[in-house]
């Protein structure tokens, strides 16, 4: 589905990816794992379109996406949910899901896809009216993983979903990512948590100041010696 | 909340259109009939001053909170636009036979005059048709002063939008005291009479006008922010880089956001010139942007209705209700200090008094709708109960705890103005001043 093959960023003179390559088959959730400053939000946004890229190809469904505008992007079926939630504060929770589908005209999709979102996080739908700003963390992330859903993505692309959040709360998050997994979404997900990342992704890249140094299915660094002691804190 | 949000749509879409549509034709009517009533030697003639200039700074400044208020750009060049929309109205408007006593310096390099021409072709001065043909050309070139204005917002928008807050101030600030200047040249003259007034275009009489044209046009703008573009402009406002990870186009809505709001100023700008019944360059300064700035903030960043109300509360109070301060007499007695001047120190105060204890404005974020007034009268019984049930037992606590407060006041007195005193020569102990610090701000907090 998504290849990415030799990705070079850079910010200024900082060279923040040196040459990525990264592959996210169908049907499958994809953690990207790394300490701070690896590159993991910068190969998220290049894939969006939100980082110039000086070298390098995205392949999306077999077209080059690599400069293409956020919003064709978008179009395309690649969503990301950004770190720190960062949802519109000063809208309702209805109106941060409709910004969501923005792109689309297909109004009884639309409808849709928002019954399947209130479905998935039956809060927000008791929520619905209520400013996003008055959410609860756990709730402000429920409603961004919702927000991007609502564009109708073929691949969700998750920025540290747990972060900040309560372990309960967590928890739930990682179900509602297996149920997103299930209901056909492709998941590239980004996270400190190696541990639970790793459970729940069939494939996983382990980054480190811009490249990936390993790769391999999620059970198989579960149990890698070097994951563990970098990463597990084993 | 939820449950309060959910109870409080509790009228028909179909109850409130007739609703509106009744408050619209009362105001009218009450109008019509207050300007049939009143004659203009009364005192109360005021008050169509204050319907006139209030609807024309009303579309200009609920076009500014468009962008300030709901796409989040702090854009100052308002007063620019409107000189644009208020010259095109004028150069096109001066009758053709005006003009030489208009342009007494210069050559007129328009020779002819839209409402006149739109006259002569429906009938001639004086028939009905020629009226009507008079109001036509009046309002295609109202249109046309909106276009011009957006036209150029357009393109001042192309640099100056990709810049960020502060920066977009101080640019839009700086192009619109560049449109002034360009607009009092010389050079010019034959177009814009250089720095003399323009004069005799076409103007309007009845306070109807300005209120059914900025009516028309603030619900244009009312239901391009609930329209899908709306919510665009206010996730801009909220944060631009989700907003972009959804797929909005940034650049193009905050263009969109720019042009159209500067063709609403461009429409009020017309119409100002037609109150005036004189344009020059003069005026639209910096000073005019900050005016509507002002109303902006005090009507409430980011509610139309806020605006709305600020428009009118502050032209009132401007041209009419606080003129009695400058007339030498209080109560019936000599003042000397109330002098000419004196209402804006007056209005200076009050204006500080409302950005102090209202600092979100008067309407904060909130609108007008018939459900809010609706559930305000129906919750009124309850709430006036529950607060005069409340009173005794809050005075009684007010009055108990006032002796401690006082006594702690004094006691804390002393300390807090030695530690104010240390910061300023700048002896501080640590440990001690961050400790008066925090007396000082539980003080302040009370």
């Amino acid at each position: 589905m998504l290849s990415i093959k030799g990705l070079h960023v850079f910010y200024g003179g900082i060279h923040a990816l040196r040459g990525i390559d990264l592959d996210v088959a169908d049907g499958q959730i994809i953690s990207l794992i790394g300490a701070n400053g690896a590159g993991k939000s910068t190969t998220l946004k290049s894939i969006m379109g939100l980082v110039p890229k000086t070298e390098g190809t995205i392949i999306w469904n077999d077209t080059d996406i690599t400069s293409t505008h956020t919003k064709e992007v978008v179009k395309q079926g690649i969503v990301l949910c950004p770190e720190g939630r960062r949802v519109f504060p000063d809208l309702t929770v209805e109106e941060n899901l409709r910004i969501g589908a923005y792109l689309r005209n297909d109004k009884d999709g639309i409808q849709k896809d928002k019954d399947w979102v209130y479905d998935l996080f039956p809060r927000m739908k008791e929520r619905e009216w209520q400013l996003a700003g008055t959410l609860s963390g756990g709730e402000q992330q429920m409603l961004a993983v919702g927000r991007a859903l609502m564009s109708k993505p073929k691949l969700l692309m998750l920025d540290e979903p747990s972060l900040g959040l309560a372990p309960l709360v967590i928890k739930d998050i990682f179900t509602i990512i297996k149920e997103i997994k299930e209901a056909g979404v492709n998941v590239l997900l980004i996270e400190q948590n190696a541990k639970a990342a790793l459970e729940i992704s069939d494939y996983a890249y382990v980054m480190e100041t811009g490249t990936i140094t390993m790769s391999g299915a999620g059970k198989e660094l579960l149990n890698d010696e070097r994951v563990k002691k970098a990463y597990l804190g084993e | 909340m939820t449950e309060e949000r959910l109870t409080a749509r509790c009228l028909s879409k179909k109850t409130k259109y007739i609703l509106s549509a009744a408050a619209i034709i009362a105001v009218l009517a009450l109008v019509w009939v207050l300007e049939q009533n009143i004659p203009p030697t009364s005192s109360w003639s005021m008050l169509f001053t204050v319907i006139k200039k209030g609807a024309i700074y009303s579309l200009v400044v609920v076009s500014m909170n468009l962008l300030n208020g709901f796409t989040g750009l702090f854009s100052l060049g308002q007063a620019g636009f409107m000189l644009i929309g208020a010259y095109a109205y004028a150069i096109f408007a001066i009758p053709v036979e005006a003009k030489d006593s208009v342009y007494q310096y210069y050559e007129p390099l328009i020779g002819f005059s839209v409402p006149e021409m739109l006259t002569n072709a429906m009938g001639g001065a004086g028939t009905v048709g020629g009226t009507l043909g008079e109001y036509l050309g009046v309002i295609i070139l109202m249109l046309f002063a909106g276009l011009v204005t957006a036209g150029i917002a357009f393109l001042i928008g192309l640099p100056v939008l990709r810049l960020k807050s502060d920066y977009l101030a101080i640019a839009s600030l700086g192009f619109a005291e560049i449109i002034r200047t360009i607009f009092q040249w010389d050079g010019l003259g034959s177009v814009t009479n250089g720095s003399n007034l323009l004069r005799k275009f076409p103007t309007f009489s009845s306070s109807l006008f300005p209120l059914i044209v900025s009516g028309l046009c603030i619900a244009i703008i009312v239901l391009l922010i609930n329209s899908s573009y709306g919510r665009a402009f206010k996730a801009i406002r909220d944060d631009e880089i989700a907003a972009e990870a959804m797929g909005v186009n940034l650049f193009k809505h905050k263009q969109l956001s720019f042009v159209i709001s500067s063709f609403f100023t461009g429409i009020g700008g017309a119409m100002l010139a037609m109150f005036q019944a004189t344009v020059n360059a003069t005026p639209f300064t910096s000073n005019m942007t900050y005016e509507l700035l002002l109303i902006v903030v005090i009507g409430g960043i980011g509610s139309v209705t806020g605006s709305v109300i600020g428009s009118f509360l502050f032209i009132a109070c401007s041209e009419w209700w606080l003129r009695f301060l400058d007339e030498g007499q209080f109560l019936g007695m000599d003042a000397d200090f109330m002098r000419p001047g004196f209402r804006k120190v007056v209005f200076a105060l009050i204006i500080i008094c409302i950005v102090l204890f209202y600092s979100r404005g008067i309407m904060g974020t909130r609108e007008f709708s018939w459900d809010g007034v609706f559930n305000f009268f129906r919750t009124l019984p309850t709430r006036l109960v529950a607060f005069f049930k409340a009173l005794p037992g809050r005075l009684v606590a007010f009055f108990k705890a006032l002796p401690g407060r006082i006594v702690k006041f004094f006691k804390t007195l002393p300390s807090r103005i030695s530690g104010k005193v240390k910061k300023l020569t700048g002896k501080t102990k640590n440990s001690k001043n961050n400790h008066i610090n925090n007396t000082d701000k539980r003080e302040e907090a009370q």
